[in-house]
């Protein structure tokens, strides 16, 4: 029998037994309904900043197409509505069936708000005020051409010249990183747990001896890396495109090219995280022969993934280009979470992905021979917690 | 397959200070029972899992048929390892076929060969529960299952009597009488010795991890002195402690029970015996296998 057909049997009975599980099917669910509702609701909020409902009363109700029209100048939407009486529409504002209430003259507008106006609508209103003013005095001073003046000067506008372009779609690009970094965590942090735990229960129930009669230990260890990796795969693509296809259908996300690349940027830099860490939980794992044990010795690696995982939440929020970013973008272990966030946030260079890459699969083949080595001596050594060093064979 | 047999060749094994095997030597031929017994921490598990490679020895080889054992011909041992260990999760019949096809079935005969085994066992009504769900005595019919599943051209089992109910005690003895008689080397360690005289071949005691004695039970009989059993009602005590080269181990019921040294004629004894009164009964005295293990391993 061919080492590749060992290698696949243990990847496909790790692959069998944990998609069958029904902690996986929950778990994948509840993450996408999670970031489902997450995307929803920013998509309702996005929705409600940039609409107001305004009720008008008086001499105000004259307004109703002159405010829509400037505030959709400023991006603003607007409802309208008239009010009889003013005591109703102050009613309306506390309750919170109106954003705001327009009272007053055309030169002397009152605004009722519950708490704040919203800016845009602050502007539109202020703007609005002022026309009012300027059409009724030129108006009482029978300047001839008033309507003339008024459009000109409705026209006249300030020409912006940029230095530097802001990338208009910088914030979706951080929303993508983020949640790109917290799937990332998530992900490497449970199948590399889930490696170590499948090491611990063959060791816990002496299966393995009967394994290692007719398996190497580099096979049993591979098929296991490789099975669970592709679960933990198939569980972050199913929840990285699900939540993709709803950020755009929600127009959420208006990037299409660059949050997909993102994602496809972030599904291999899972494979690279998983491959860099899943031997080592798997060595470490081989240390002890009892689950209450492997608590123990997994906290030093959960922390190193952990601590990635805050300075990328913390370094792409802030300084995502700055050199310590860099620097720990390229090397591993923070770089299977902080390259796909930079990749994510279009600041990665080619060279430095590049570079990125190279040094991860040389950390990855150095720990995939540690690993091995350590798991190898370990791994039949039932009994008390096996020392790294005596495993390490130094 | 004419010479398929299983030779310990000398193997040698020690941890730190202490020495696990000393030039463990021993064979199990084709065809045959060989039964492993000595006192628990003599070496018998040690040198199984060194004849599986699951341990490495320091010296000595393993060879089957006669090649040292290696990874490629290791697969067709069945091994019945001492620390049951099954997937507690995973279901029998899953089990099973898995554990064939790693040991190089193809798929469509793994789930053959398996689910004769399930058959053969009693275990059909378990086969898609998990193991964990099983109770023990089933479990012990997976376990052993999983060494035989892949029609292994030797078997190595490691206390497989050991609690089994009497029922399945048949019925592991049939299984290895049966692949006994299909021609596979069968070793067997147990400290049931009244099981292991009446099912094997042949057996070996091993003490401090030396094979102390091997053969077939009537073998290792003559090895030791001859003993004799007489009834003389009428005897004096001490009727026999002048005779030469005769000891008396023990006087029980009228019965004296002598042991002879080599070359001592029994007739001189049953003259002397006449010459009390009358003998009832005068017989040589054949000691089980738990007499000779007690002897072997206490001298």
């Amino acid at each position: 029998m061919t080492p590749t057909r060992t290698v696949f049997l243990v990847a496909r009975r790790e692959l069998n037994t944990r998609l069958r599980t029904r902690s996986f099917a929950i778990g994948t669910v509840v993450t996408i309904l999670v970031l489902a509702g997450y995307l929803l609701l920013q998509a309702s909020l996005a929705e409600d900043a940039d609409r107001s409902k305004v009720g008008l009363s008086g001499q105000a109700t004259g307004l109703a197409a002159p405010l829509t029209a400037t505030a959709k100048q400023l991006g603003h939407t607007v409802e309208v509505s008239d009010v009889k009486d003013p005591s109703e529409g102050e009613r309306m504002v506390r309750d919170g069936d109106l954003d705001a209430f327009v009272s007053g003259t055309a030169d002397r507008l009152r605004v009722t708000v519950r708490s704040e106006l919203d800016e845009n609508l602050h502007k539109a209103m202020n703007a609005l005020a002022q026309q009012q003013v300027l059409e009724a005095q030129l108006l009482a001073a029978e300047v001839p051409n008033t309507r003339e003046i008024l459009e000109n000067a409705a026209r006249a506008h300030v020409q912006v010249d940029t230095l530097e372009r802001v990338d208009p779609q910088k914030d979706q690009r951080l929303a993508v990183a983020l949640v790109l970094i917290v799937l990332l965590y998530m992900s490497l942090l449970l199948y590399g747990t889930m490696v170590a735990q499948g090491v611990v229960e063959e060791k816990a129930s002496r299966v393995v001896e009967i394994l290692l009669a007719t398996v190497r230990p580099w096979q049993l260890l591979l098929g296991k890396v490789i099975g669970l990796g592709i679960v933990g795969l198939i569980q972050f693509t199913l929840i990285g495109v699900t939540g993709l296809a709803v950020a755009l259908a929600t127009d959420v996300l208006t990037i299409d090219g660059a949050a997909t690349g993102a994602l496809v940027w972030g599904l291999i830099w899972y494979v690279l995280g998983y491959f860099l860490f899943a031997t080592v939980f798997a060595s470490v794992g081989s240390l002890v022969s009892r689950q209450e044990d492997a608590q123990s010795v997994l906290t030093p690696i959960t922390l190193v993934v952990a601590v990635a995982f805050v300075l990328g939440l913390s370094l792409l929020t802030r300084s995502a280009d700055d050199g310590v970013t860099v620097v720990l973008s390229l090397v591993p272990p923070f770089s299977p979470i902080l390259m796909p966030g930079r990749i994510a946030l279009g600041v990665a260079s080619g060279w430095e992905i590049a570079l990125s890459v190279i040094l991860t699969v040389t950390a990855i083949a150095a720990l995939t021979w540690l690993g091995g080595r350590v798991y190898r001596n370990a791994v039949l050594r039932t009994g008390s917690r096996v020392r790294l060093r005596d495993a390490l064979g130094v | 397959m004419p010479d398929a047999v299983l030779e310990i060749d000398h193997v040698s094994k020690r941890y730190g200070d202490v020495v696990a095997l000393r030039d463990m030597t021993f064979d199990v031929r084709a065809g045959e029972l060989f039964g492993f017994v000595g006192s628990n921490g003599a070496g018998k598990t040690t040198t199984m899992r060194i004849a599986l490679g699951v341990l490495a020895a320091d010296s000595g080889e393993v060879r089957f048929s006669g090649r040292p054992i290696t990874f490629d011909n290791r697969r067709r041992i069945g091994y019945l390892p001492e620390e049951r260990g099954l997937y507690p999760k995973m279901k029998v019949l899953d089990q099973l076929v898995y554990l064939a096809e790693l040991h190089g079935l193809p798929t469509n005969s793994a789930h053959r060969a398996a689910e004769n085994w399930i058959a053969r066992l009693g275990l059909r009504d378990r086969r898609g529960d998990e193991v964990q769900k099983l109770s023990l005595g089933n479990q012990q019919r997976v376990q052993l299952a999983a060494a035989l599943v892949h029609e292994p051209a030797v078997l190595i089992l490691d206390e497989p009597f050991s609690g089994l109910d009497p029922v399945a005690v048949d019925v592991m003895s049939a299984v290895l009488r049966e692949q006994a008689a299909a021609g596979v080397p069968v070793l067997f360690s147990s400290h049931q010795l009244d099981l292991v005289e009446r099912l094997c071949d042949r057996v070996g005691i091993v003490r401090s991890g030396q094979m102390v004695a091997c053969g077939t039970v009537a073998e290792l009989r003559t090895g030791g002195d001859a003993q004799l059993v007489v009834e003389a009602p009428n005897a004096p005590p001490g009727w026999a402690d002048s005779l030469p080269g005769v000891t008396v181990d023990a006087v029980h019921n009228g019965q004296t029970t002598l042991r002879l040294a080599p070359g001592t004629d029994d007739q001189t004894v049953l003259t002397a015996a006449l010459a009390t009164g009358p003998v009832r009964e005068f017989r040589r005295h054949a000691p089980s296998l738990t007499e000779l293990f007690r002897n072997v391993v206490s001298s």
